[in-house]
C-alpha cells in the first residue's frame, strides 16, 4: 500500500473511532432515561402513589407524599437562605469585587463547588444536628443553601459582569446613588442570569442524597414541621432500592422519574427565562 | 418620626434628605454587600471546623496509623481507612481509563469533527441531561440494570479473555470495583466531555490550518497539533472528572459491595471514602465509631480539595478563563 493510502486509512479510522466513541458517551443517557420512565411510570400512575404516606414494610400500597413534602420544604427552605446571600455575594464581586477580597471569595467559592456533596452533610450534622441534638429539616436546608451558594453567585457574577458599563455610568450621571444603580438599572438587567443560577442551584439541590442522610434523616410519617426530622424524594429512592419488597422498589422506581422529572422542569424552565429575557 | 412634628420641621428634613440619604444608602449598600462577602468566608472558616469536631474523638485515638490500618472493625472498635482509601483510587481510576478515551473522542466530535453538524445541538444536550440526572437515580438504574448485566456478561467475558491477569480473576457477583469504576465513569463524562470541549476549541484556529495547509490529514493535525497544544488543559479537565469520582456517594454506595476488602481483583466487593459514611452511618454507635466516619471524611475533603485547586489552575492556566462547567 502507498504511504497516502495509509495515511488517509488511519484518518478515516480516527474519524470511526471519533463517532463511536460519541455514541459510547450517548448512549447510557438514552438507556437510563429509558429505564426510568419504564420501570416509574406504572408506580407514578398508581392510585395513591401521591397522596399516601408510606406503608410499613411488606403491606401493599402506600405513597411518597411524604417525600414530596419533604423536598419541597427543604429545597424551599433552602433557597430561601441561599438564593438572596448568593446573589447578594455576586453583586459583591461584580461591584465591588475587583480586589484580594474578591478573589479570596471566589477562590472560597471554587472550593465549595468542588467538594463532595457528603461534606456538605457533614457540616449541616456537626453545625446543626449536633447543637440542636436532633435530625431536622432545617439542618438539611442549611447544608443544601450552602452547596447552592457557589453556584447562584458565580451565576449572579457572571451575569452583572456582561451589563454594559455605559448603562451604570448613565444612571450616575443623572444623579442616582450607587446602590439605586446597582438595584434598579444593573440588577434588572441581569435577572434572567441570575434566576437561572437559583434554578439550576435548586434542581441540583433537589436531587441531592447525601447531604440528607445525616441532616433530614428521613421520616416516614407525613411532616411539616422543618426542626423536625423530613423524608425527601431522594431519600426514599435509595432506601427503597435496598429494601426486598418489590412493591417498595416500585415506589423507588416512580420517585426516581418524578425526581428526574422535577429536576428536568426546572432546568427547562432556566432555559426558556433566559431566552424570554434575551429577548 | 411622629405625625405631630413632622410638620415644624419640614424645611429641615427636605434639605437633609438630599444630601444625608444618598451618602448613607451608597454607605449601607456597601456594607450589606461586604457583609455578604464575610459571610461566606465565616461559612468557610466554620465549614473546616464542623469536619474536624465529629472527627477528634478518631483523630485522637489513631492519629496517623488511621491512614495505614487495613483493620475496619466496629466490634473491637479498631479503624483503619486503607481498604477504603484504596477503593476510591481504584474505582477513580478505573472511571477514568474509561471516561477519558471516551469522553476525548466526543470532545473531539463536539469542538472538531465537521462531519453530521446537526448531531451537535442534541448531543450537547443530551451530555448536559447527563449531568442533571441526580447521582441516586443513575444509582437505581445500576443496582437493578447494570449490577445483572455486569454479573451474567461483562465479568464472564474478561475472565475468559483476560482471566491470566490478577485483575480479572475470583468469583463476579456484579457488585464491586470493576462495576462501580463503570458507574462513575458515566457520571464524570459529561464534566470530561464539557471542559475538554472548551479547552479544544481554545487551540487557535491558525494553528490547525498552518498544519492542514501544510497537507496534514484531519488525525494528523489533531494528533499533532490540536492535543499537544491543549494538553495542560486537557489534563485539568482529568483533574476535575477525577475530583468528582473521588467523592461521588450514592451511586457508588449501592453497587461497590460495602466491604472493607483490599483485593487485586476488580470483582471483589470493597468500600470506598464516602460510602463507608454513607453506609454506616445510621447504625454507628459510640464516639469512636461515628469519629472514625468522619475522620474518612476529612481525609475524603482533603484529597479532593487538592485535586480540584490543582485542577483549576491547570485549566485557568490555558483557556485564561474560569472553566464553565462546575
Amino acid at each position: 500500500m502507498s504511504r497516502p493510502m495509509v495515511r488517509i486509512l488511519v484518518d478515516r479510522f480516527f474519524g470511526a473511532l471519533i463517532a463511536v466513541s460519541v455514541m459510547l458517551a450517548a448512549v447510557p443517557v438514552l438507556v437510563l432515561l429509558l429505564f426510568v420512565v419504564i420501570k416509574g411510570l406504572p408506580g407514578l400512575l398508581t392510585p395513591g402513589f401521591f397522596t399516601d404516606p408510606p406503608f410499613p414494610q411488606g403491606v401493599p400500597g402506600g405513597g411518597v407524599f411524604n417525600a414530596i413534602i419533604g423536598t419541597l420544604v427543604i429545597v424551599g427552605i433552602g433557597s430561601l437562605l441561599a438564593v438572596p446571600i448568593g446573589s447578594l455575594i455576586g453583586i459583591f464581586l461584580s461591584e465591588y469585587g475587583r480586589n484580594q477580597l474578591g478573589d479570596a471569595v471566589r477562590f472560597i467559592s471554587d472550593v465549595l463547588t468542588g467538594l463532595p456533596s457528603i461534606a456538605f452533610g457533614i457540616f449541616g450534622y456537626t453545625v446543626v444536628v449536633l447543637t440542636t441534638h436532633h435530625f431536622s429539616a432545617i439542618s438539611a436546608s442549611i447544608a443544601l443553601a450552602v452547596l447552592m451558594l457557589p453556584v447562584i453567585l458565580r451565576a449572579t457574577e457572571s451575569a452583572l459582569v456582561l451589563v454594559p458599563q455605559s448603562l451604570r455610568e448613565a444612571g450616575l450621571a443623572l444623579g442616582a446613588p450607587r446602590w439605586r444603580v446597582t438595584l434598579e438599572i444593573v440588577v434588572p438587567a441581569a435577572l434572567g442570569g441570575i434566576v437561572t443560577g437559583g434554578l439550576l442551584a435548586m434542581a441540583r439541590a433537589a436531587g441531592e442524597t447525601a447531604p440528607l442522610l445525616f441532616t433530614a434523616f428521613g421520616n416516614d410519617i407525613v411532616q411539616t414541621n422543618p426542626f423536625q426530622p423530613m423524608g425527601a424524594l431522594a431519600l426514599t429512592v435509595f432506601r427503597n432500592a435496598l429494601v426486598p419488597y418489590t412493591n417498595l422498589q416500585d415506589q423507588a422506581w416512580a420517585a426516581a422519574l418524578l425526581l428526574v422529572m422535577l429536576v428536568a422542569t426546572t432546568n427547562i424552565l432556566a432555559r426558556v427565562y433566559v431566552r424570554r429575557i434575551q429577548r | 418620626m411622629s405625625q405631630g412634628t413632622a410638620g415644624r420641621v419640614a424645611p429641615k428634613l427636605v434639605a437633609t434628605s438630599r444630601q444625608r440619604p444618598l451618602i448613607s444608602g451608597d454607605r449601607l449598600f456597601r456594607a450589606i454587600a461586604y457583609g455578604a462577602a464575610a459571610l461566606i468566608m465565616l461559612i468557610a472558616a466554620v465549614f473546616i471546623v464542623a469536619l474536624f469536631i465529629p472527627a477528634l474523638p478518631a483523630i485522637t485515638k489513631f492519629g496517623l496509623g488511621f491512614f495505614v490500618s487495613r483493620t475496619w472493625d466496629p466490634v473491637r472498635v479498631q479503624f483503619g481507612a486503607l481498604p477504603a482509601i484504596y477503593g476510591t483510587l481504584v474505582t477513580s481510576a478505573i472511571a477514568l481509563l474509561i471516561a477519558f478515551p471516551v469522553g476525548m473522542g466526543a470532545a473531539l466530535f463536539l469542538a472538531e469533527d465537521a462531519r453530521l453538524r446537526l448531531l451537535r445541538g442534541p448531543l450537547s444536550f443530551a451530555i448536559e441531561l447527563l449531568a442533571g440526572i441526580p447521582s441516586v437515580v443513575i444509582g437505581l438504574w445500576a443496582f437493578f440494570i447494570l449490577t445483572p448485566l455486569m454479573r451474567d456478561n461483562v465479568d464472564p467475558f474478561l475472565k475468559q479473555t483476560l482471566g491470566f491477569l490478577p485483575f480479572f480473576q475470583g468469583s463476579a457477583s456484579g457488585y464491586g470495583f470493576l462495576t462501580a469504576g463503570v458507574v462513575l465513569a458515566i457520571m464524570v463524562l459529561p464534566i470530561m466531555i464539557a471542559l475538554s470541549r472548551d479547552v479544544i476549541r481554545a487551540v487557535p484556529l491558525a494553528l490547525r490550518e498552518a498544519s492542514l495547509a501544510l497537507g496534514a490529514t484531519d488525525a494528523e493535525t489533531i494528533w499533532s497539533v490540536v492535543l499537544p497544544y491543549a494538553r495542560v488543559g486537557i489534563t485539568g479537565a482529568v483533574l476535575l472528572s477525577l475530583g468528582r469520582a473521588l467523592g461521588e456517594t450514592i451511586a457508588v454506595t449501592m453497587v461497590i459491595g460495602n466491604r472493607p476488602e483490599i483485593s487485586a481483583s476488580l470483582f471483589s466487593t470493597g468500600y470506598t471514602l464516602p460510602s463507608v459514611i454513607a453506609n454506616e452511618f445510621t447504625e454507628a454507635v459510640g464516639n469512636v465509631y461515628l469519629g472514625a466516619l468522619f475522620y474518612l471524611g476529612l481525609v475524603l475533603v482533603v484529597i479532593t480539595i487538592v485535586v480540584n485547586v490543582l485542577a483549576r489552575l491547570l485549566v485557568w492556566r490555558f483557556t485564561g478563563s474560569e472553566p464553565t462547567a462546575a
